[in-house]
């Protein structure tokens, strides 16, 4: 058999390997070019002042944000206590209680739909049942959206993580008279720690960085936070009313609160990251 | 396993309470995911039985006169998707060659780990860099040279403003790509090396080995990336707010200004003060609820199906 002309056959390899090569120099740059102007610009607004003032009106000066700051993380920190629970729990009933049964199937379909629901479908369902029946925009509305958000992450973390225990322990636990949920809690949880941790860790980066469920519940506000049923203050929404701002002072503002957020939720990606990687081995 | 359940009553009092709470909250994910589609289906009512199925096929958009279409909200969200996916789907098969086939495990990891960071930077973040950094970049250096070589085609035709259609899309792309990336390495990662070697023992160059095998081999998991990447880039907000432009008329040109359903809710939810606006706008919601719950089932009964099929393919 004589052997085809192989010229043609090893230029394309090489130009798909350039390609492939090109490829990835741009996914990194990219990723460089956005970290590199949101850090140069965001720095340059980031003083004492940013994080320890109240906003002030365009134009005046020693302005900060510390009330949005406050108010993301009393968002962040309600959407956790009340996501969490509830997503671990639905992944308990997929990975423990309901293992193998229609309903979870059915319930594994839902969580896997609802986690392509776009967020700001999320916001406008919270608007309709916790902001129109009341005829006001709250944190707490704001929250509950983010909290949805990250339901079934969650759910679908503790399903996976859950289901890597090997069924021997949940046996010999058993085995030694342990109630169901002892097992679970005690023995399974704590066999699957890491990954439950990481994906709670990643559940509450992904939500942090939210704006669009945040457009129709929590909305913003000026002030200092004083009640989870009023419009709560937050940075994301901040950036984005800032940013459509025509004020230069407002837009830099913008780029310390991005740069903050960026910061936030690189870093506690990273540390899930290391630690999952790290028990892994 | 009953007998010892019967000897603790109190243990199994509290088993009936862990299993009760479990299936709650199994529960609440169904009722939420009912809870929405009956809300949103019952909020945008005035606006159904205003404008009927018209409602899909009209530009109009005029808060005074509560004349409402979705048409160029449609059509934005449909062409910056379609851009996202042109640019990403083979952006992400090419870096995903790279990481799993050509680079060693010293560059692959960090580099992939670089792909992975993208993904969780925030959708905001996209925007603010999109609408102050790319969009100028846009204007002044990649749309005048598109519209010197490419202007005869309509599409690339018009004043290159950095924001618009083009813009969007492009920025779509650098949002979705990672996520396509991460199932495609995967899914080249789980062709058996026994094949490819083969196909190498043969005197197959790389690409070859490539388009023939592994993406034959995986095609079906190929597919279920792609039906990923588009259900993210159909619902992407802020960044796409951003840069799009928001303006309601559809334009052949992609330089042009244009929105998207999730802009236009971005944009003027708030401001929407009569009830056919809003219920107009919240129906403009339950479209987009409707296209990304049918991307989204789609792509699960596709997995699903695939999974089923054991040993050919993924």
């Amino acid at each position: 058999m004589k052997p085809r002309p192989s010229t043609g056959r090893k230029l394309a390899d090489l130009v798909v390997k350039g390609l492939s090569i090109a490829a990835s120099l741009l996914g990194i740059f990219v990723l460089g070019w956005i970290l590199f102007e949101v850090g140069r610009r965001g720095i340059a607004a980031l003083n004492w002042d940013f994080f320890t003032q109240l906003p002030t009106p365009p134009g005046v000066d020693g302005g900060g944000l510390s009330s949005a700051i406050v108010g993301t993380l009393i968002i962040t920190a309600l959407a956790t206590v009340i996501g969490v629970p509830v997503g671990m729990m639905a992944g308990v009933y997929l990975a423990e209680v309901g293992k193998g049964t229609r309903l979870a199937s059915v319930v594994r379909f839902t969580i896997n739909v609802m986690m392509g629901i776009p967020s700001i479908i999320i916001g406008l369902f919270i608007y309709t049942i916790m902001v129109l029946p009341v005829g006001r925009f709250s944190g707490l509305a704001g929250a509950v959206a983010l909290a949805i958000i990250m339901l079934p992450v969650v759910a679908r973390t503790a399903d996976d993580m859950l289901n890597l225990v090997p069924n021997e322990l949940r046996e010999s636990a058993l085995a030694l008279g342990l109630p169901r949920w002892r097992v679970t809690f005690a023995v399974v949880f704590r066999s699957a720690k890491s990954g439950l941790v990481t994906g709670v860790l990643l559940a509450v980066a992904r939500v942090s960085g939210e704006t669009a469920p945040l457009l129709f519940t929590s909305l913003n506000s000026v002030y200092w936070p004083t009640s989870i049923s009023e419009p709560m203050s937050n940075l994301t929404v901040t950036i984005f009313n800032y940013a459509m701002s025509p004020y230069p002072d407002w837009q830099q503002a913008a780029w310390g609160a991005s740069l903050l957020i960026m910061a936030a939720v690189l870093f506690v990606n990273i540390i899930s990251r290391g630690m999952f990687r790290e028990r892994k081995k | 396993m009953t007998a010892i359940r019967k000897k603790s009553a109190g243990a199994s009092k509290s088993d009936l309470v862990y299993r009760l709470v479990a299936v709650g909250a199994a529960a609440v994910v169904l009722i939420l995911m009912a809870g929405l589609m009956l809300e949103l289906t019952v909020n945008s009512w005035p606006s159904i039985r205003k404008f009927g199925v018209g409602f899909l096929g009209s530009t109009s958009w005029n808060p005074v006169t509560e004349e409402f279409g979705a048409l160029s909200s449609i059509f934005g969200t449909l062409v910056s998707t379609a851009i996202a996916m042109i640019i990403a789907v083979p952006l992400s098969l090419l870096i995903a060659l790279f990481l799993v086939e050509l680079a060693p495990p010293a560059i692959s990891r960090p580099v992939g780990y670089a792909i992975e960071l993208l993904a969780a930077v925030p959708s905001i973040i996209f925007g603010m860099w999109g609408l102050f950094v790319f969009a100028p970049f846009m204007a002044d250096h990649v749309q005048p040279v598109l519209r010197d070589r490419l202007g005869f085609l309509p599409l690339f035709d018009g004043p290159p403003m950095g924001i618009g259609m083009l813009t969007a899309g492009i920025i779509l792309a650098l949002m979705v790509l990672p996520f396509i990336t991460a199932v495609v390495r995967d899914v080249f990662r789980m062709v058996p090396p026994v094949v490819k070697e083969a196909s190498y023992g043969m005197g197959s160059t790389t690409w070859e080995v490539t388009r023939r095998v592994t993406v034959k081999y995986g095609f079906s998991g190929l597919l279920g990336a792609v039906f990923l990447g588009l259900g993210r880039a159909v619902g992407e907000t802020m960044a796409v707010t951003f840069v799009i432009g928001n303006s309601h008329d559809v334009s052949s040109s992609l330089f042009a200004a244009g929105n998207s359903i999730a802009s236009t809710l971005a944009n003027e939810f708030t401001e929407a003060s009569e009830p056919v606006y809003l219920s107009s706008l919240i129906e403009l919601g339950l479209v987009l609820f409707v296209m990304t719950l049918l991307i989204q089932i789609a792509a699960q009964l596709w997995i699903r199906r695939v999974a089923q099929k054991a040993g050919g393919g993924l």
